[in-house]
Protein backbone atom coordinates (compact mmCIF):
# COMPACT_ATOMS: atom_id res chain seq x y z
CA UNK A 1 0.00 0.00 0.00
CA UNK A 2 1.35 3.36 -0.96
CA UNK A 3 2.25 5.91 1.69
CA UNK A 4 0.31 9.14 1.75
CA UNK A 5 1.42 12.65 2.55
CA UNK A 6 -0.18 13.52 5.91
CA UNK A 7 -2.05 16.80 6.00
CA UNK A 8 -0.67 19.56 8.19
CA UNK A 9 -2.61 19.63 11.47
CA UNK A 10 -2.94 23.45 11.24
CA UNK A 11 -3.17 26.21 8.64
CA UNK A 12 -0.07 27.13 6.64
CA UNK A 13 0.07 30.53 8.33
CA UNK A 14 -0.50 29.16 11.85
CA UNK A 15 3.15 29.22 12.82
CA UNK A 16 3.90 32.80 11.77
CA UNK A 17 6.03 34.69 12.50
CA UNK A 18 8.31 31.82 13.58
CA UNK A 19 7.81 29.89 10.33
CA UNK A 20 6.19 31.63 7.37
CA UNK A 21 3.33 30.32 5.27
CA UNK A 22 5.70 30.40 2.30
CA UNK A 23 8.21 28.14 4.03
CA UNK A 24 5.54 25.69 5.21
CA UNK A 25 4.05 25.46 1.74
CA UNK A 26 7.37 24.44 0.24
CA UNK A 27 8.41 22.34 3.18
CA UNK A 28 5.20 20.31 3.31
CA UNK A 29 3.81 20.41 -0.23
CA UNK A 30 7.14 20.03 -2.02
CA UNK A 31 9.83 18.53 0.22
CA UNK A 32 7.70 16.24 2.38
CA UNK A 33 5.58 15.31 -0.62
CA UNK A 34 8.66 14.47 -2.69
CA UNK A 35 9.98 12.13 0.00
CA UNK A 36 6.61 10.34 0.06
CA UNK A 37 6.53 10.03 -3.74
CA UNK A 38 10.15 8.94 -3.97
CA UNK A 39 9.62 6.32 -1.29
CA UNK A 40 6.54 4.93 -3.02
CA UNK A 41 8.40 4.74 -6.31
CA UNK A 42 11.42 3.05 -4.73
CA UNK A 43 9.53 0.33 -2.84
CA UNK A 44 7.02 -0.63 -5.50
CA UNK A 45 7.50 -4.27 -6.38
CA UNK A 46 10.09 -4.83 -3.64
CA UNK A 47 10.05 -6.77 -0.39
CA UNK A 48 9.51 -3.46 1.42
CA UNK A 49 6.26 -2.64 -0.34
CA UNK A 50 3.96 -3.88 2.42
CA UNK A 51 6.05 -2.98 5.46
CA UNK A 52 5.13 -0.15 7.78
CA UNK A 53 7.27 2.96 7.69
CA UNK A 54 9.31 2.24 10.81
CA UNK A 55 10.15 -1.26 9.59
CA UNK A 56 11.39 0.18 6.31
CA UNK A 57 13.55 2.65 8.24
CA UNK A 58 15.01 -0.14 10.35
CA UNK A 59 15.66 -2.51 7.45
CA UNK A 60 17.05 -0.32 4.67
CA UNK A 61 20.00 1.86 3.73
CA UNK A 62 20.67 4.27 0.86
CA UNK A 63 17.87 5.80 -1.17
CA UNK A 64 14.98 3.89 0.39
CA UNK A 65 16.20 4.67 3.89
CA UNK A 66 16.75 8.36 3.09
CA UNK A 67 13.26 8.84 1.77
CA UNK A 68 11.52 6.67 4.38
CA UNK A 69 13.30 8.39 7.25
CA UNK A 70 12.59 11.83 5.80
CA UNK A 71 8.89 10.95 5.52
CA UNK A 72 8.88 9.92 9.18
CA UNK A 73 11.03 12.87 10.36
CA UNK A 74 8.89 15.48 8.65
CA UNK A 75 5.62 14.02 9.94
CA UNK A 76 7.08 13.98 13.45
CA UNK A 77 8.32 17.56 13.03
CA UNK A 78 5.10 19.04 11.66
CA UNK A 79 2.95 17.23 14.23
CA UNK A 80 4.71 18.80 17.21
CA UNK A 81 3.70 22.41 16.57
CA UNK A 82 0.55 23.99 17.95
CA UNK A 83 -1.00 26.16 20.55
CA UNK A 84 -0.44 24.25 23.80
CA UNK A 85 2.20 26.35 25.50
CA UNK A 86 4.74 25.43 28.13
CA UNK A 87 2.10 25.17 30.91
CA UNK A 88 1.01 21.95 29.20
CA UNK A 89 4.37 20.32 29.77
CA UNK A 90 3.49 17.28 31.87
CA UNK A 91 4.85 16.54 35.32
CA UNK A 92 6.64 13.31 34.39
CA UNK A 93 8.40 14.90 31.40
CA UNK A 94 9.42 17.95 33.42
CA UNK A 95 10.83 15.69 36.14
CA UNK A 96 12.78 13.75 33.50
CA UNK A 97 14.11 17.00 32.02
CA UNK A 98 15.27 18.15 35.45
CA UNK A 99 16.85 14.78 36.17
CA UNK A 100 18.72 14.65 32.86
CA UNK A 101 19.67 18.31 32.29
CA UNK A 102 19.36 20.08 35.66
CA UNK A 103 16.59 22.46 34.62
CA UNK A 104 14.33 23.30 31.71
CA UNK A 105 16.57 26.28 30.87
CA UNK A 106 19.65 24.07 30.73
CA UNK A 107 17.82 21.61 28.49
CA UNK A 108 16.73 24.42 26.19
CA UNK A 109 20.24 25.82 26.03
CA UNK A 110 21.83 22.46 25.29
CA UNK A 111 19.27 21.63 22.60
CA UNK A 112 19.69 25.08 21.03
CA UNK A 113 23.48 24.77 20.91
CA UNK A 114 23.13 21.37 19.25
CA UNK A 115 20.77 22.90 16.67
CA UNK A 116 23.05 25.86 15.94
CA UNK A 117 26.21 23.79 15.60
CA UNK A 118 25.18 20.78 13.50
CA UNK A 119 27.23 21.24 10.32
CA UNK A 120 25.32 20.72 7.09
CA UNK A 121 21.85 19.20 6.86
CA UNK A 122 20.24 17.23 9.66
CA UNK A 123 18.06 17.03 12.73
CA UNK A 124 18.32 17.67 16.46
CA UNK A 125 16.44 15.35 18.79
CA UNK A 126 15.33 15.11 22.37
CA UNK A 127 15.22 11.36 22.92
CA UNK A 128 14.21 8.96 25.66
CA UNK A 129 16.70 6.20 26.30
CA UNK A 130 15.68 2.65 27.24
CA UNK A 131 16.37 3.44 30.92
CA UNK A 132 13.92 6.37 30.78
CA UNK A 133 16.50 9.16 30.92
CA UNK A 134 16.61 11.89 28.29
CA UNK A 135 19.38 12.89 25.91
CA UNK A 136 19.97 15.33 23.06
CA UNK A 137 21.45 14.02 19.83
CA UNK A 138 22.32 15.38 16.40
CA UNK A 139 21.76 13.31 13.26
CA UNK A 140 22.92 14.11 9.73
CA UNK A 141 20.77 14.20 6.59
CA UNK A 142 17.91 11.71 7.04
CA UNK A 143 19.28 9.75 10.01
CA UNK A 144 16.96 9.40 12.96
CA UNK A 145 17.06 7.96 16.49
CA UNK A 146 14.80 4.98 15.76
CA UNK A 147 17.76 3.09 14.32
CA UNK A 148 19.55 3.54 17.65
CA UNK A 149 16.54 2.19 19.58
CA UNK A 150 15.89 5.60 21.08
CA UNK A 151 12.43 7.16 21.42
CA UNK A 152 12.19 10.61 19.80
CA UNK A 153 10.30 13.23 21.83
CA UNK A 154 11.07 16.54 20.08
CA UNK A 155 12.94 17.43 16.90
CA UNK A 156 14.29 20.47 15.10
CA UNK A 157 14.88 20.30 11.34
CA UNK A 158 18.07 22.20 10.49
CA UNK A 159 18.16 21.41 6.79
CA UNK A 160 18.47 24.86 5.24
CA UNK A 161 15.13 24.40 3.47
CA UNK A 162 13.43 24.50 6.90
CA UNK A 163 14.43 28.12 7.50
CA UNK A 164 16.27 29.68 4.57
CA UNK A 165 13.35 31.66 3.08
CA UNK A 166 12.67 33.21 6.50
CA UNK A 167 16.09 33.47 8.09
CA UNK A 168 18.73 32.86 5.36
CA UNK A 169 22.12 32.30 7.04
CA UNK A 170 20.77 33.18 10.49
CA UNK A 171 20.02 29.69 11.76
CA UNK A 172 20.28 30.83 15.41
CA UNK A 173 17.26 33.11 14.88
CA UNK A 174 15.23 30.17 13.56
CA UNK A 175 16.27 28.07 16.55
CA UNK A 176 15.25 30.90 18.89
CA UNK A 177 11.79 31.20 17.33
CA UNK A 178 11.38 27.41 17.22
CA UNK A 179 10.64 27.35 20.98
CA UNK A 180 7.61 29.63 20.55
CA UNK A 181 5.59 27.20 18.40
CA UNK A 182 6.14 23.86 20.14
CA UNK A 183 2.93 22.21 21.36
CA UNK A 184 3.95 20.90 24.75
CA UNK A 185 0.90 18.69 25.10
CA UNK A 186 1.98 16.76 21.99
CA UNK A 187 5.52 16.54 23.35
CA UNK A 188 4.32 15.37 26.77
CA UNK A 189 2.19 12.65 25.18
CA UNK A 190 5.21 11.40 23.27
CA UNK A 191 7.07 10.96 26.54
CA UNK B 1 48.89 34.95 8.24
CA UNK B 2 45.14 34.95 8.33
CA UNK B 3 43.07 33.90 5.34
CA UNK B 4 41.07 36.66 3.68
CA UNK B 5 37.65 36.57 2.12
CA UNK B 6 38.38 36.94 -1.61
CA UNK B 7 36.60 39.72 -3.49
CA UNK B 8 34.34 38.68 -6.33
CA UNK B 9 35.54 39.53 -9.84
CA UNK B 10 32.00 40.64 -10.74
CA UNK B 11 29.03 42.34 -9.09
CA UNK B 12 26.50 40.45 -7.01
CA UNK B 13 23.89 40.93 -9.73
CA UNK B 14 26.22 39.93 -12.59
CA UNK B 15 25.07 36.32 -12.78
CA UNK B 16 21.36 37.18 -13.03
CA UNK B 17 19.02 35.64 -13.97
CA UNK B 18 20.80 32.35 -13.31
CA UNK B 19 21.95 33.22 -9.79
CA UNK B 20 20.20 36.16 -8.19
CA UNK B 21 21.92 39.10 -6.50
CA UNK B 22 20.44 38.41 -3.06
CA UNK B 23 21.71 34.84 -3.09
CA UNK B 24 25.16 35.96 -4.26
CA UNK B 25 25.39 38.65 -1.60
CA UNK B 26 24.40 36.39 1.31
CA UNK B 27 26.41 33.49 -0.05
CA UNK B 28 29.59 35.56 -0.33
CA UNK B 29 29.29 38.15 2.45
CA UNK B 30 27.74 35.81 5.06
CA UNK B 31 28.42 32.15 4.31
CA UNK B 32 31.86 32.45 2.70
CA UNK B 33 32.84 35.16 5.18
CA UNK B 34 31.70 32.88 8.01
CA UNK B 35 33.88 30.01 6.81
CA UNK B 36 36.84 32.36 6.44
CA UNK B 37 36.47 33.76 9.97
CA UNK B 38 35.87 30.36 11.50
CA UNK B 39 38.90 28.93 9.69
CA UNK B 40 41.07 31.73 11.03
CA UNK B 41 39.75 31.13 14.54
CA UNK B 42 40.35 27.40 14.23
CA UNK B 43 44.04 27.79 13.30
CA UNK B 44 44.84 30.87 15.41
CA UNK B 45 48.04 30.64 17.45
CA UNK B 46 48.77 27.14 16.17
CA UNK B 47 51.39 25.73 13.81
CA UNK B 48 48.69 25.63 11.14
CA UNK B 49 48.68 29.40 10.82
CA UNK B 50 51.46 29.49 8.27
CA UNK B 51 50.31 26.64 6.07
CA UNK B 52 48.69 27.14 2.68
CA UNK B 53 45.05 26.12 2.27
CA UNK B 54 46.11 23.33 -0.12
CA UNK B 55 48.55 22.04 2.49
CA UNK B 56 45.85 22.07 5.17
CA UNK B 57 43.32 20.25 3.01
CA UNK B 58 45.83 17.65 1.81
CA UNK B 59 46.48 16.59 5.41
CA UNK B 60 43.02 17.29 6.78
CA UNK B 61 42.63 13.96 8.55
CA UNK B 62 45.24 15.19 11.05
CA UNK B 63 43.31 18.31 11.98
CA UNK B 64 40.15 19.27 13.82
CA UNK B 65 36.69 19.05 12.34
CA UNK B 66 36.56 22.87 12.49
CA UNK B 67 39.55 23.11 10.13
CA UNK B 68 37.98 20.50 7.85
CA UNK B 69 34.58 22.18 7.65
CA UNK B 70 35.78 25.77 7.45
CA UNK B 71 38.95 25.14 5.44
CA UNK B 72 36.81 23.26 2.92
CA UNK B 73 34.21 26.02 2.94
CA UNK B 74 36.88 28.67 2.42
CA UNK B 75 38.51 26.86 -0.51
CA UNK B 76 35.35 25.55 -2.19
CA UNK B 77 33.59 28.91 -2.36
CA UNK B 78 36.68 30.65 -3.75
CA UNK B 79 36.88 28.07 -6.52
CA UNK B 80 33.15 28.40 -7.16
CA UNK B 81 33.31 32.20 -7.59
CA UNK B 82 36.42 31.87 -9.79
CA UNK B 83 34.91 29.45 -12.30
CA UNK B 84 31.80 31.56 -12.87
CA UNK B 85 31.46 34.71 -14.96
CA UNK B 86 28.69 36.81 -16.48
CA UNK B 87 30.41 36.05 -19.79
CA UNK B 88 30.31 32.33 -19.10
CA UNK B 89 28.38 29.51 -20.68
CA UNK B 90 28.85 27.64 -23.92
CA UNK B 91 31.34 24.81 -24.16
CA UNK B 92 35.04 24.40 -23.49
CA UNK B 93 37.51 24.08 -26.35
CA UNK B 94 41.00 22.82 -27.05
CA UNK B 95 42.76 20.42 -24.71
CA UNK B 96 40.01 20.54 -22.09
CA UNK B 97 37.31 19.63 -24.59
CA UNK B 98 39.51 16.86 -25.97
CA UNK B 99 40.01 15.47 -22.46
CA UNK B 100 36.26 15.65 -21.76
CA UNK B 101 35.51 13.81 -25.00
CA UNK B 102 38.14 11.20 -24.23
CA UNK B 103 37.01 10.59 -20.65
CA UNK B 104 33.23 10.88 -20.97
CA UNK B 105 32.45 10.32 -24.65
CA UNK B 106 31.17 13.80 -25.40
CA UNK B 107 30.43 17.13 -23.78
CA UNK B 108 26.75 16.15 -23.52
CA UNK B 109 27.61 12.89 -21.79
CA UNK B 110 29.88 14.78 -19.41
CA UNK B 111 27.17 17.31 -18.67
CA UNK B 112 24.65 14.58 -17.93
CA UNK B 113 27.00 12.80 -15.56
CA UNK B 114 27.92 16.00 -13.76
CA UNK B 115 24.25 16.98 -13.44
CA UNK B 116 23.45 13.57 -12.00
CA UNK B 117 26.23 13.87 -9.42
CA UNK B 118 24.93 17.30 -8.42
CA UNK B 119 21.27 16.26 -8.31
CA UNK B 120 21.79 13.06 -6.33
CA UNK B 121 24.11 14.34 -3.61
CA UNK B 122 21.77 13.87 -0.63
CA UNK B 123 21.87 16.70 1.90
CA UNK B 124 24.54 19.37 1.59
CA UNK B 125 27.62 19.13 -0.60
CA UNK B 126 29.39 19.74 -3.87
CA UNK B 127 29.68 18.18 -7.32
CA UNK B 128 33.14 18.20 -8.87
CA UNK B 129 35.07 17.71 -12.07
CA UNK B 130 38.44 16.43 -10.91
CA UNK B 131 41.80 16.02 -12.62
CA UNK B 132 43.58 12.94 -11.39
CA UNK B 133 46.89 11.93 -12.99
CA UNK B 134 45.85 13.11 -16.43
CA UNK B 135 42.35 11.62 -16.19
CA UNK B 136 39.13 13.52 -15.61
CA UNK B 137 36.60 12.23 -13.08
CA UNK B 138 33.23 13.36 -11.76
CA UNK B 139 32.50 13.01 -8.08
CA UNK B 140 30.58 14.63 -5.27
CA UNK B 141 31.43 15.28 -1.64
CA UNK B 142 29.31 15.85 1.46
CA UNK B 143 29.18 19.17 3.31
CA UNK B 144 32.38 21.18 2.69
CA UNK B 145 34.68 18.26 1.90
CA UNK B 146 36.54 18.33 -1.41
CA UNK B 147 38.80 16.16 -3.57
CA UNK B 148 41.99 17.77 -2.22
CA UNK B 149 41.30 16.25 1.18
CA UNK B 150 43.28 13.15 2.04
CA UNK B 151 40.08 11.53 3.28
CA UNK B 152 38.10 12.13 0.07
CA UNK B 153 36.72 9.07 -1.70
CA UNK B 154 37.91 10.43 -5.08
CA UNK B 155 41.09 12.47 -4.79
CA UNK B 156 42.55 14.90 -7.28
CA UNK B 157 42.59 18.54 -8.32
CA UNK B 158 39.11 20.06 -8.59
CA UNK B 159 38.80 22.11 -11.79
CA UNK B 160 35.04 22.71 -11.71
CA UNK B 161 32.73 22.69 -8.69
CA UNK B 162 29.05 23.25 -8.06
CA UNK B 163 27.71 24.09 -4.64
CA UNK B 164 24.52 22.13 -3.93
CA UNK B 165 24.00 23.26 -0.36
CA UNK B 166 20.44 24.57 -0.25
CA UNK B 167 21.79 28.03 0.65
CA UNK B 168 23.29 28.20 -2.85
CA UNK B 169 19.91 28.15 -4.56
CA UNK B 170 16.97 28.13 -2.15
CA UNK B 171 15.96 31.80 -2.38
CA UNK B 172 15.50 31.54 -6.15
CA UNK B 173 14.86 27.86 -6.86
CA UNK B 174 13.56 26.46 -3.53
CA UNK B 175 13.10 22.69 -3.88
CA UNK B 176 13.95 22.72 -7.58
CA UNK B 177 17.64 21.86 -7.40
CA UNK B 178 17.67 20.50 -10.99
CA UNK B 179 16.66 23.93 -12.34
CA UNK B 180 19.56 25.54 -10.49
CA UNK B 181 21.96 22.91 -11.83
CA UNK B 182 20.78 23.55 -15.38
CA UNK B 183 21.12 27.32 -14.92
CA UNK B 184 24.73 26.91 -13.71
CA UNK B 185 25.88 25.91 -17.22
CA UNK B 186 25.10 29.44 -18.42
CA UNK B 187 27.65 31.01 -16.10
CA UNK B 188 30.59 28.58 -16.17
CA UNK B 189 33.77 30.38 -17.21
CA UNK B 190 35.46 27.70 -19.30
CA UNK B 191 38.66 29.74 -19.60
CA UNK B 192 39.07 29.51 -15.84
CA UNK B 193 38.30 25.80 -15.84
CA UNK B 194 40.84 25.28 -18.64
CA UNK B 195 43.45 27.20 -16.62
CA UNK B 196 42.96 24.83 -13.71
CA UNK B 197 43.11 21.87 -16.07
CA UNK B 198 46.52 23.16 -17.20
Amino acid sequence: MAFELPKLPYAYNALEPAISKHTLEFHHDKHHAAYVNNLNNLIIGTEFENLDLVDIILKTKGGIFNNAAQVWNHTFYFDQFGKNKIEKLSGPLLIAIHASFGSFEEFKEKFSVAAKTLFGAGWIWLVKKPNGSLDIIQTTNAENPLTERLTPILTCDVWEHAYYLDYQNKRPDYVGYFWSIIDWEVISNRY
Amino acid sequence: MAFELPKLAYDYNALEPYIDAQTMEIHHSKHHAGYTNNLNNAIKDSELENKSIEDLLGNISNYSVAVRNNGGGFYNHKLFWDIMSPKGGGEPSGDLLNAIDKNFGSFVDFKNLFNKAAATRFGSGWAWLVKQEGKLLITSTPNQDNPLMDLAEVKGTPILGLDVWEHAYYLKYQNKRPDYIEAFWNVIDWDQVAKRFG
